[in-house]
């Protein structure tokens, strides 16, 4: 008997789980964790996602156009530390498949059109650099130019020391390009995701009209490590996390990934300002009936129009004086 | 290591220069919304026959100054305070003279829990959209962030021993040697000396300092400060206001190093030549 339950508990144990979650260790296929967006099914833990797939969940299906996808950094310090930075950036590029850490181009999301600006984690920290500042200014440009919405994805550990001031400047480089989207007035939206520090944080990740966060995310301007080695103080629980930057008023809102298309969505037809989606769709029905009598308007002053001119004509001849400039003012407008 | 020139602990501060370069200096303390931060020290005064505002890291010397002062690290309150002082310029039509000299923006719990990163930001911010001229001086340290906070600038002039960097040689040495006894290593490998920013087209002046730096004449050090900066002002003031913010921008947009293989062939890179 005892022989027979042991057989079963053995075909009965489940095979190993092809997912573990890092934060509560429960399994999961590794396709029901794509179809959950990249969110543990168990409990809601939100793991990295590369720019790629960002931009999948994102943005309308079939929607993105990448734009400047080859600018590429050089090595202006010829920055070698336990590797040469050229290396480091050519391992990160097999690693993603992208070359820098910064993917853009122009989207719908969920229907609004935007330029889309989404950093990847997984090249070099995210960080910041030469590439990445131009990429987001180009980003902020075109924005301002076309009168779009900017929405961006952040997650970044700060900026890239091996490109040394030159990415320290990228901090004042993306803020100044801030500044050119403000003055457009359009839209700008950040989306905070798991970890958002240093230099990025602190520029334009925090400078836009709206920024949200992912559930967890660590947001902060020096890391934990940094600050326990430095102060020696200890960390409070749920220090820079996404819900303690919440709290704090740090933050607009923290909104999970399921749900973060229809926010941004929601909140760019919202800054577009005017009527309502449902208000402007009664209206434009409105404005074809409109369309009619200035239409009905315009042929019917065209007609006086000509019929002035003729008249005047005729005047002018009459009087025998030379009439071409009258009947040239009444046609401006 | 030029590190220790620019961290010596004679080195004159913020304070110094305003003694020997600004008469009737008025100093305005408090962000206006919870607190003073002494580690930044700001305040109105005559530069020469106008008046300006001056706005500056303050480290202090003894360790009591460096205490009270926390060794020129500001917090969100320091940058609030830069903050509102720049739009007081602004309103009044004073060129903004600003002093760089911070290992850093100061990494507390209460610092990030205040809103270090979005003060640093906002600082940046202000400092881009002014129409005024502005003229940013590294005088010793310029600690990444804590730094740049302050030097968004039309024009940033650095004395010669000064180092300007994204992040102190310990802190890169902590993170890509995995062992901060690189510090050596990574203060050569980030190229933080004046005369290499120049080279890199980060700043638009080396000013030169007394014989073994500018601790050992600070006055001498700091006539020549003032040279610079009148200087730089007297370019500035020959353009329109609205142009100087246009101006400022595109001083920043063209920092960095980067290349376009496909966009027609050409490379492009705001740096000329990096020589061999």
């Amino acid at each position: 008997m005892s022989v027979t339950v042991e057989i079963e508990r053995k075909d009965s144990q489940p095979a190993r789980p092809e997912w573990v979650c890092p934060s509560c260790k429960r399994g999961a296929r590794s396709a029901d964790v794509s179809a959950n967006l990249f969110v543990c099914p168990s409990c809601g833990h939100h793991l990295r996602v590369s720019a790629r797939e960002r931009v999948a969940q994102l943005a309308d299906r079939d929607s993105f156009d990448e734009l400047w996808p080859t600018v590429r950094t050089l090595d202006p310090l010829e920055f070698v530390d336990l590797e040469a930075y050229p290396d480091r950036v050519r391992e990160a590029q097999a690693k993603t498949g992208l070359d820098e850490a910064i993917v853009t181009g122009t989207a719908t999301i969920d229907g609004s059109a935007c330029v889309l600006a989404v950093m990847d984690f997984g090249f070099l920290g995210g960080s910041m650099g030469s590439v990445v500042g131009e990429k987001l200014w180009r980003c902020a440009e075109l924005a301002a130019v076309e009168g779009l919405p900017l929405v961006a994805v952040c997650s970044s550990g700060g900026a890239r020391m091996q490109e040394g001031i030159l990415s320290l400047m990228q901090m004042a480089k993306t803020t100044c390009a801030v500044d050119v989207v403000n003055e457009a007035g359009s839209p700008f939206v950040t989306i905070l995701a798991d970890p958002c520090t240093g230099g990025v944080m602190a520029s334009f990740a925090a400078l836009a009209d709206i920024c949200i966060a992912e559930p967890g995310a660590l947001l902060s301007f020096s890391g934990p490590r940094v600050i326990a080695e430095t102060t020696r103080e200890p960390l409070p629980e749920g220090f820079g996390t996404a819900e303690r930057n919440l709290e704090l008023g740090h933050l607009d809102a923290v909104v999970p990934r399921n749900e973060l298309k229809a926010r941004v969505g929601s909140y760019l037809r919202l800054l577009k300002g005017g009527d309502s989606p449902e208000r402007r769709t009664a209206r434009r029905s409105r404005d074809r009936g409109k369309r009619g009598l200035a239409q009905a308007a315009a042929d019917r002053a065209r007609a006086l129009a000509a019929l002035a001119r003729r008249s005047s004509l005729r005047r002018g001849r009459e009087a025998a004086e030379p009439a071409q400039e009258a009947p040239a003012r009444e046609e401006t407008p | 290591m030029t590190v220790e020139i620019a961290r010596h602990k004679d080195r004159p501060r913020t304070r110094d220069y305003i003694s020997y370069l600004i008469r009737g200096f008025e100093e305005l303390k408090g962000d206006r919304l919870r607190a003073d931060d002494p580690a930044i020290v700001g305040g109105l005064g005559w530069f020469g026959d106008r008046a300006v505002l001056v706005v500056g890291h303050q480290k202090g010397r003894t360790l009591d100054e460096q205490t009270v002062h926390n060794f020129g690290m500001a917090r969100p309150e320091g940058y609030r305070k830069a903050q509102r002082l720049f739009t007081l310029a602004e309103r009044h039509r004073l060129p903004v003279l600003t002093f760089v000299d911070t290992p850093g923006a100061y990494p507390g719990v209460a610092a990030e829990e205040g809103g270090q990163a979005r003060a640093i930001a906002e600082t940046m911010l202000k400092m881009a959209r002014l129409t005024v001229p502005v003229v940013a001086t590294v005088i010793g340290e310029g600690g990444s962030g804590g730094a740049l906070a302050l030097a968004v600038a039309d024009r940033v002039l650095m004395q010669e021993n000064a180092t300007y960097s994204v992040i102190s040689p310990e802190g890169c040495a902590a993170i890509l040697w995995r062992d901060a006894g690189f510090a050596p290593q990574a203060a050569e490998a980030l190229r933080p000396t004046a005369s290499q920013l120049f080279d890199l087209g980060v700043i638009e002046k080396v000013i030169e300092e007394p014989r073994g730096g500018a601790h050992n004449n600070p006055e001498a050090a700091a006539a020549k400060v003032g040279e610079a900066i009148r200087a730089a002002l007297a370019e500035l003031d020959q353009v329109e206001p609205g142009e100087r913010r246009a101006q400022r921008r595109e001083r920043f947009r063209r920092l960095g190093a980067w290349a376009e293989p496909d966009a027609g062939g050409t490379v492009l890179s705001a740096i000329p030549d990096l020589g061999p």
